[in-house]
């Protein structure tokens, strides 16, 4: 136990023990901070096979902040590389105007980024095995204090850091307290800290489907006239599907008998990969935007979803999160280093302005992507196609497209290089 | 009373309660800290981690509310900071007990430690030379402490006119980056200064702190003619 005011007993505690505080907390035990992680969760819930239907696209770079804290190797096996991304222009199959995909399109390939000879442009990952990977290595971190399942009640801040009240009554406290709990965030709300939100009104179904002929390690964007449909190359001939529509269409599809869903599903997938069945539940999620306004607070910062929540046209949502996590794991070893507290001003506003711009960025052009694509007036149609085309002639936009995507672009925290961090 | 000057020792006083505040009266100094507190963490040629100077003692002299006192703390060393204010003093003790950091804290001038013949593996002097009745008492007697193998490290504004008109003027008047005041322009000790009034003491060339408009922040420069710092080892 110890009062408001008293030592602190870590350097951070983390509210929110999902990939994004799991990560953080190795970084920054990896570098020799104190931790302590406060989740709200049951891991035999979050860890169980069903718990969860989607799956992540990992850019290069996070992977390898993942390789540099160790839980690489463990997923290795089950990572799917994603060596080419193409994106394409359709409406479905039988649509009175002509289905099918557009001719124009867009194509990313991992071959064409010189320099990075071998790596992919990131790898699918399916959730549960993600977060196996990291419970393990958490596990295995001894100096790591892990609270789950746990709720913090109260908290209170003075000059010296905050101090977490926890519901069974004990008490926490550390120079920084990182809300990396998810975009409900109990620690961004009690900082204050609003947000600027936006409504897609648009669902994302979520399924996987195994598939007869081999990938090949293409991931599949078709922009639809509902939304993006998205085929994502899992291991052993298996695809996540993520599929946008209206809610009212999505609520439908998702009620459908089996039979009646995978004849929908198979006129926006076409026959490409031969016979598609449906593997496991269809999951779905409304879509919004939601952008932190700003990303720190006195000895307080956000990362992940409680700073930014995006749309997931680009598969960028988690690969911001790990983006904040490599940063601000920078800023506060680097500050530790000399003898600073990890909340102290000049760390949090070096993350601030390191972070903030990108996000703000990636949330904008991720938005304006969407609009752009989830409509079907025959003139904007027309200019995209011109314009993807366009883009997949011009080397230098379509890698700066990639790197962008991949997370290589900006100046890269040293864990999205794949080093370690040392003071 | 050979260092102290008793109208500076006042006017930090009455700033004592805010020497914590990061968006206070000393906002610059929070803003200097990681690339002062670097330098020293470089120039004391310890190795790596987060305790880099576990085994040394220190003495920070013109400690103020502890801003790097508490920082060596945390980076491993014995420190004692010494302030001639008492209301500095008592915040940097409070500030210490609040982050559970093990530092000594004393009211004293730097004469009053030289005169108990007490030495340290490493004295700092950081933005104090500028604020003290005689500069070269005050760097003879920083470097009385030092103990043979040791450094002295000083922090400080050079005496030249982009100083004047940049570190002084703009900082204090435009930029309210330092208290209205905070420095007197004859005051200012040049490094060769510094190496007069210290023979005992080998000294490194002094490298500049600027401050770099594009990333707002305090970067180790060649620029020595505002912010620099220097290290000198004792024979």
């Amino acid at each position: 136990m110890t009062a408001l005011g008293s030592a602190p007993q870590s350097d951070v505690v983390i509210v929110g023990g999902g990939m994004v505080g799991q990560t953080l907390a190795l970084a920054l035990d990896q570098a020799g901070a104190r931790v302590a992680v406060i989740d709200a969760s049951r891991p035999q819930e979050t860890l169980a096979e069903h718990f969860d239907g989607r799956a992540f696209a990992i850019a290069f770079a996070s992977y390898r902040m993942w390789r540099a804290l160790g839980i690489a190797g463990a997923l290795d096996p089950v990572a799917q590389p994603i060596k080419r991304i193409m994106v394409t222009d359709g409406r479905p199959l039988g649509d009175p105007r002509g289905g099918g995909v557009s001719l124009a399109h867009l194509q990313f390939d991992a071959d064409e980024i010189a320099g990075d000879a071998g790596e992919a442009l990131g790898v699918m990952l399916e959730n549960r095995h993600i977060r196996l990977a990291l419970d393990d290595a958490m596990r295995a971190r001894p100096n790591i204090a892990m609270i789950q399942p746990m709720h913090v009640t109260a908290l209170a801040r003075d000059a010296g850091g905050v101090t977490a009240t926890l519901a069974d009554g004990r008490t926490l406290r550390a120079p920084l307290l990182v809300g990396a709990d998810g975009r409900k965030s109990f620690v961004r709300q009690w900082a204050g800290i609003r947000t600027i939100n936006r409504d897609y009104k648009v669902t994302a179904i979520v399924c996987t489907v195994a598939h007869e002929k081999p990938h090949d390690g293409v991931a599949h964007e078709v922009f639809l006239p509902a939304g993006p449909f998205a085929i994502l190359p899992l291991t052993e001939n298996r695809a996540n599907i993520v599929w946008v529509e209206k809610p009212a269409a999505a609520n439908v599809l998702l009620r459908l008998p089996p039979q009646d869903f995978h004849a929908e599903l198979m006129r926006r997938f076409g026959d490409f990969l031969g016979e598609v069945s449906l593997e496991g539940p269809r999951f779905s999620y409304p879509l919004s935007l939601q952008l932190a306004e700003s990303m720190t607070a006195p000895r307080v910062a956000l990362a992940g979803d409680s700073a930014h929540g995006i749309h997931p046209i680009a598969g960028q949502g988690l690969n911001q999160g790990l983006k904040d996590v490599a940063a601000l794991a920078e800023c506060i070893v680097d500050a530790l280093s000399v003898g600073l507290d990890a909340g102290d001003v000049t760390a949090l506003t070096r993350y601030q302005r390191w972070r903030r711009f990108d996000n703000t960025a990636m949330a904008c052009a991720t938005d304006v992507f969407d609009r752009l694509f989830s409509n079907d007036i025959p003139s904007v149609r027309f200019a995209r196609d011109l314009g993807l085309a366009a883009v997949n002639r011009i080397g230098p936009a379509r890698r700066y497209f990639m790197r962008t995507a991949g997370g290589a672009a900006g100046v890269l925290p040293k864990l999205l290089r794949g080093e370690k961090l040392a003071a | 009373m050979a260092s102290a000057d008793p109208a500076e020792i006042e006017k930090f006083a009455r700033l004592a309660a805010h020497w914590w505040d990061p968006a206070g009266p000393f906002a610059a100094l929070h803003k200097m800290s990681p690339a002062r507190l670097a330098y020293v963490r470089e120039v004391s040629g310890r190795g790596a981690g987060l305790r880099p100077l576990a085994g040394l003692s220190a003495l920070d002299v013109g400690c103020g509310g502890g801003l790097a006192t508490i920082p060596l703390a945390r980076m491993g060393a014995d420190v004692l900071g010494v302030d001639a204010a008492p209301e500095a003093i008592a915040a940097a003790r409070a500030q210490a007990a609040l982050q559970g950091v093990d530092a000594r804290f004393r009211e004293a001038l730097i004469e009053d430690v030289a005169q108990t013949g007490e030495i340290f593996d490493l004295v700092t002097a950081l933005e104090i030379v500028e604020h003290v009745a005689d500069p070269r008492v005050f760097l003879a007697m920083c470097a009385r402490c030092v103990r043979p193998g040791g450094r002295l490290v000083v922090s400080t504004i050079n005496r030249t006119p982009q100083a004047r008109s940049l570190a002084l003027f703009a900082a204090e008047r435009i930029l309210k980056w330092a208290p209205e005041g905070a420095h007197d322009f004859e005051k200012l000790v040049t490094p060769d200064e510094i190496r007069a009034a210290t023979p005992e003491l080998d000294w490194s060339a002094p490298v500049g702190l600027s401050f770099d408009l594009l990333s707002r922040d305090w970067r180790r420069s060649g620029d020595v003619s505002m912010n620099y710092m220097m290290a000198g080892a004792k024979r």
